[in-house]
């Protein structure tokens, strides 16, 4: 039996020649990541352990992007804790307020995961970094904890789904429509415990900040990892940034997939995921009129500099809606800096929104953005459970740049057509 | 190891920004997370919950989030085993590395109340439902998972490997 792509790069990462779904294997990582929130109890479990020093052979990043720059008393201890560990162990790539940028948009800039990586991060969009053909799951702390101490974490080989994307996108359609589809056709459990393995030729239509919203969200149709070919776009994207081997790894032609799904990319209409489950996906003809009081552009998902510029498009020369706080931030200081050179920052002040300092902030209802009783957001993140942004009896709806923006000047949620 | 305990029955996909919100992931401490677990789904929870107690939920039990503060908040408020249809990956692995008893048994699920009275023998997976008198069988787990309990979490496995 044929290997998927993500089986590949597992039975590489094993020293095996092959493996198969369902079998356990101890696999070496190139990469351990762990942030402000789960990085503080991973260096708990670290201590406890006895261990001396990280493992020499596997990276070890830490970012401090959650809650900085710090919200609070206690938010800066646990970044104390993190930095204080950073510099004791000689981790070079601790990212601090400065240097950070949001973790799943900075990893891949700095050019720290390529193909055929077999990567862990104490986050669960960890499986963002599919999107350059790595091997990349979300793990807890204790995982991340073994990981740094030993260079290596356990795997059930994972079943995979396959998607063939084919045609092209239409106007005001991007990586977010797409996603959000998907979750919307196979369920928040769709795709437990397997991999999301993207195909077709509609995967060239896909810039790289496409594919990273695409797998960045796998987590959330309860996938272990997302994965995309390496083609042309990726090489060009990592030339001068990534320094590691390109190990390219295409399933063989008798792979296994559990199901195969063909998404036409010149069919998908803008989606938005209602509250409170990302399956909740309607097309613009099951909205109705949803006044909103919020619009947050950012996040893991959507704060990169396409992102940006989509809504820098449809903001420029427009004003957002009297009583609709919108919120923009950049994912990193580099896209922050882009922005900025590009003349997108004055749209997005002129328009009447704030630009932040890079923060996951307002996604997971940290700070820089929480609701109150009754409000609504369109946000381009990436969960709309309840109390996710704020009150328990708020609600979030889930969008790409494009109907963020739109919905933040109509005040209501909106396509680009519609202003 | 015998586990007795009142139930909190929950339904699906419940996540691990209700298990314990992000506003209160600033902290590592045990009992300060398990005093706000559950309360964006179950307000009063974190008040009636006793040790000892158990949760029983539908499919794909502690999606969202990698956040190892939700298994840690549930333990840490005495709950002694979590029995659903399924669980999220990640709050899978985090559950077994922190020795939160959890179980698979779609058939408890559906037999099992709010409020009923439920033992069990995690060992053999034999789950009783002590109000009804009805049993139930849980799928095993992997022996490689079984060792990793059996070593009392992930650290201790992989300290007493590297020991060997």
């Amino acid at each position: 039996m044929g290997m998927t792509v993500s089986q590949k790069i597992l039975a590489k990462a094993a020293g095996l020649e092959s493996v198969k779904a369902g079998q356990l294997i101890e696999a070496h990582l190139d990469l351990c990541l762990a942030n402000d929130i789960t990085g503080p109890v991973a260096v708990k479990e670290f201590v406890k352990s006895g261990a001396k020093e990280v493992c020499k052979d596997t990276r070890v990043v830490l970012v401090m992007d959650h809650f900085v720059p710090n919200k609070d008393i206690k938010s800066a201890q646990q970044c104390k804790l993190c930095r204080d560990f950073a510099r004791d162990k000689g981790i070079e790539d601790f990212y601090d307020v400065g240097r950070m940028g949001i973790e799943h948009a900075l990893l891949p800039e700095q050019g720290l995961v390529g193909p055929g990586d077999c990567i862990i991060g104490a986050d669960s969009h960890t499986c963002t970094y599919g999107a350059v053909g790595a091997f990349s799951t979300g793990v807890g702390s204790t995982d991340l904890a073994a990981g740094m101490i030993a260079g290596k974490a356990w795997f059930k080989v994972p079943a995979a789904l396959k998607f063939v994307l084919t045609g092209k996108p239409g106007k005001y359609i991007c990586g977010k429509d797409v996603i959000l589809h998907i979750i919307g056709l196979i369920g928040v459990d769709g795709a437990l415990y397997k991999s999301m393995e993207f195909a077709g030729d509609g995967v060239k239509y896909l810039g790289m900040d496409d594919r990273f919203t695409i797998c960045n969200m796998a987590i959330e149709a309860g996938a272990k990892n997302g994965i995309f070919p390496v083609d042309d776009i990726t090489r060009e994207y990592l030339a001068g940034r990534y320094h590691g081997s390109m190990d390219v790894y295409e399933a063989d032609p008798d792979a296994e997939y559990e199901a195969t799904y063909e998404i036409k990319l010149d069919e998908l209409q803008p989606t938005v995921s209602f509250p409170h489950l990302p399956e909740n996906a309607k097309t613009p003809d099951q909205w109705g009129n949803i006044e909103i009081q919020q619009v947050v552009i950012g996040s893991c998902t959507n704060g990169r500099i396409s992102d940006l510029r989509i809504a820098a498009d449809i903001l420029k020369g427009r004003h957002v809606a009297k009583d609709v706080r919108t919120i923009v931030i950049p994912a990193t200081n580099q896209i922050y800096l882009q922005a900025v050179h590009e003349g997108l920052v004055d749209i997005f002040i002129e328009a009447g929104a704030v630009v932040s300092t890079p923060t996951c902030g307002p996604c997971l209802g940290g700070y820089m953005g929480i609701l109150a009783e009754g409000e609504r957001a369109v946000s381009t993140t990436n969960r709309n459970f309840v109390g996710r942004m704020g009150h328990t009896a708020s609600e979030i709806y889930l969008a790409s740049p494009y109907v963020a923006a739109a919905s933040a000047v109509a005040g209501r949620i909106a396509t680009p057509d519609e202003i | 190891m015998e586990v007795k305990g009142t139930v909190f029955k929950y339904g699906d996909d419940v996540n691990t920004d209700v298990i314990i919100p992000a506003r209160y992931l600033n902290t590592t401490s045990e009992t300060e997370l398990a005093s706000h677990c559950m309360e964006d789904i179950d307000a009063t929870f974190p008040q009636r919950v006793h040790k000892g107690d158990i949760i029983v939920a539908g499919d794909n039990f502690g999606c969202g989030s990698s956040r190892e503060h939700a298994p840690i908040a549930i333990k840490a408020s005495g709950v002694s085993l979590v029995i659903a249809n399924s669980f999220a990956r990640i709050f899978y692995r985090n559950s077994i590395n922190i020795g939160l008893p959890i179980l698979e048994c779609p058939a408890a699920v559906t037999a099992i109340s709010a409020g009923d009275t439920v033992s069990c023998d995690l060992a053999a997976g034999r789950i009783t439902n002590e109000t009804t008198g009805e049993s139930f069988s849980a799928e095993p787990f992997p022996p490689f998972i079984e060792e990793i309990i059996k070593d009392g979490g992930l650290i201790k496995h992989l300290t007493k490997n590297q020991a060997n």
